[in-house]
């Protein structure tokens, strides 16, 4: 449905993206994590024909962004960073505008616009004027205007920022609801977002893409350096040293109450491979009590410290 | 087309919707009308004073030209008022949209920008129409007490519709280059005002250039509307001086897209 293909955008000297490419099939929803400014609006106004792209290539739905960017604009919504919301117009006057401009024939108007305003829950403020409205309506506005056509892809940029708690549940709740009929690109730096909204993930970070996988795989995958918290009693130097030994440790770290009787060490390894029974058959054949150990998965917000911050050194 | 419309009338509605249609159609009014009676006025007293001076020498009373000397002025006033007025209409078009990140939902929609830039174009065109309608009630007066030529009237105002056009067009040019209103408002005014003085410089520089400066002057191909000529000549300078704006827009929403700001 959707294909990126080495997207590279330059404002100026500078570099927003570089050689960003991957694919969306239809009907997935798709979280675009990156900390701030790593390009993220950026991919997302090439997509959606904002921006054209200084190298490379996209297409939505077999469309070349560029190229055929009015077909593509017919099959895309999109909500930008800050809804674009004409603040002095009522929401329904707002919404037919919207309609007309995406080029909807006037008869089917009055239901597409009906039908978004139901899917949205601002029904029951159609007639208000925007800038009445509080964030979380304005938000579900902007939703509604990118639903308005019934797109085949919905490009939504951070669509529960500036939202309370509440607000944040059921914007997804809302987005979850959408996916189906629509193919989805949604850009967030809230992570736990990601792990509820979206069946992919590509994490990108200083314009590049650092990593492309579902939730659970990335986890998983980068478990392979998976975290083990031991509880043990012993000379903690002569433990750590010795673990340090085994093949595929990478560190030890002694945590809190450091004494011979029971101290927590944490151990980070790398590779796949089973490392517990090795440790603890090492630990026992020198003779030193090992009160528990504990294998701690990396949740999504630690692949994504990894990811895009590995080139710094470790994460404080 | 359809596109176009929907441009063109949410346009209209935000200028209705707001103070700004009321307070330029009521004010532009006003000063119309404070410049309506003192023209009147003056040109009553000149009527009376040759009525006067024809008594005192015993001759016939000569027949002054209301067209001439009272509607020709105030149209003239009028055309100056329009190049302060309009740059207010027009300075939020593109501005205002840049601002609010609108803009977006616009460059991302099937529409083409030039159906968006002509779209808005009309809007302050339709704006500006109304405004001189409006006026229209001074000349009715004129119509009503004395007896003036209509055809003079009518070029005058199609003069002043091409003229008003033309301001607009680059009021619309200014307003794609800045997400600040007063700064598209201040080009605009400064743009047009030297375009209406250029002329005058022809007076200090060598006939020939002088010739061709007075050419761009808008002002100058006013004159002949106001006096009841319509000559093509001077409604292809107005349309081709709209188009140029019209023109430097399409480039200017076209480059910012490239330069991605």
């Amino acid at each position: 449905m959707i294909d990126v293909k080495q997207v590279t955008r330059y404002f100026g000297q500078v570099a927003a993206v570089t050689d960003i490419s991957f694919q969306v099939e239809k009907g997935e929803i798709i979280g675009f994590l990156g900390p701030n400014a790593a390009g993220k609006t950026t991919t997302m106004r090439v997509l959606t024909t904002y921006l054209p792209a200084t190298s490379g290539t996209a297409t939505i739905a077999g469309f070349d962004v560029h190229e055929q960017s009015m077909e593509v604009r017919k099959r895309i919504g999109y909500l930008p960073e800050n809804p674009p919301l004409y603040q002095e117009m009522r929401v329904r006057d707002y919404l037919n505008f919207v309609a007309k401009i995406k080029g909807i024939e006037s008869k089917n108007m009055s239901t597409a616009v009906g039908e978004a305003m139901e899917k949205t829950a601002i029904t029951d403020v159609k007639t208000r004027v925007i800038k009445h409205l509080s964030k979380g309506y304005k938000q579900r506005v902007g939703l509604a205007q990118a639903i308005v056509h019934n797109p085949e892809v919905l490009v939504l940029d951070e669509p529960t920022v500036g939202l309370d708690p509440k607000q944040i549940i059921e914007v997804r709740e809302l987005i979850k609801g959408l996916a189906g009929d629509h193919t989805i690109i949604l850009s967030t730096h809230i992570l736990p977002e990601v792990s509820m909204t979206c069946e992919r993930v590509v994490i990108i970070d200083k314009g590049k893409v650092v990593a492309e996988d579902t939730p659970e795989n990335l986890t998983k995958n980068l478990s392979g350096s998976q975290q083990l918290t031991l509880s043990i009693g012993g000379p903690v130097k002569e433990i750590k040293e010795n673990l340090l030994k085994i093949k595929g440790v990478e560190s030890v770290t002694a945590k809190e109450n450091v004494n011979n009787d029971s101290s927590t060490l944490i151990i980070e390894s790398k590779g796949k491979d089973e490392i517990r029974p090795i440790i603890a058959k090492a630990i026992v054949e020198k003779g030193w009590s090992l009160y528990e150990m504990k294998s701690r998965d990396m949740s999504l917000e630690d692949v994504f410290l990894h990811l895009t911050t590995k080139e710094e050194g470790p994460v404080q | 087309m359809r596109n176009y419309l929907a441009i063109v009338e949410r346009e209209l509605k935000s200028y209705f919707s707001s103070p700004i249609a009321y307070v330029v159609i009521g004010l532009f009014l006003l000063l119309s009308g404070v410049f309506f009676y003192l023209i009147i006025s003056n040109f009553v007293q000149m009527c009376m004073r040759a009525d006067m001076q024809a008594q005192y020498y015993r001759m016939a009373p000569p027949k002054l030209n209301v067209n001439l000397m009272a509607i020709r002025p105030i149209l003239h006033n009028m055309s100056l008022f329009a190049l302060f007025f309009l740059p207010l209409v027009t300075m939020r078009l593109y501005s205002d949209e840049k601002r609010s990140g609108t803009i977006e939902l616009l460059s991302t929609s099937p529409l083409t920008n030039f159906q968006s830039i002509f779209g808005k174009f009309t809007a302050g065109g339709l704006l500006f129409l109304i405004m001189l309608a409006s006026t229209f009630i001074y000349i009715i007066l004129l119509f009503i007490y004395g007896n003036p030529e209509l055809g003079p009237v009518l070029t005058g105002y199609l003069g002043l519709f091409l003229l008003g056009l033309s301001y607009i067009s680059f009021g619309v040019f200014f307003s794609t280059l800045t997400d600040n209103q007063i700064v598209a408002a201040i080009s605009t005014v400064t743009f047009i005002l030297i375009f209406w003085a250029i002329g005058w410089v022809s007076g200090f520089v060598s006939p020939a250039v002088g010739k061709v400066l007075s050419n761009f002057s808008l002002i100058e191909h006013f004159d002949d509307f106001a006096k009841g000529v319509l000559d093509t000549k001077h409604i292809i300078f107005y349309l081709s001086f709209i188009t140029m704006g019209l023109f430097l827009s399409f480039v200017s929403i076209e480059s910012s897209r490239w330069r991605g700001r």
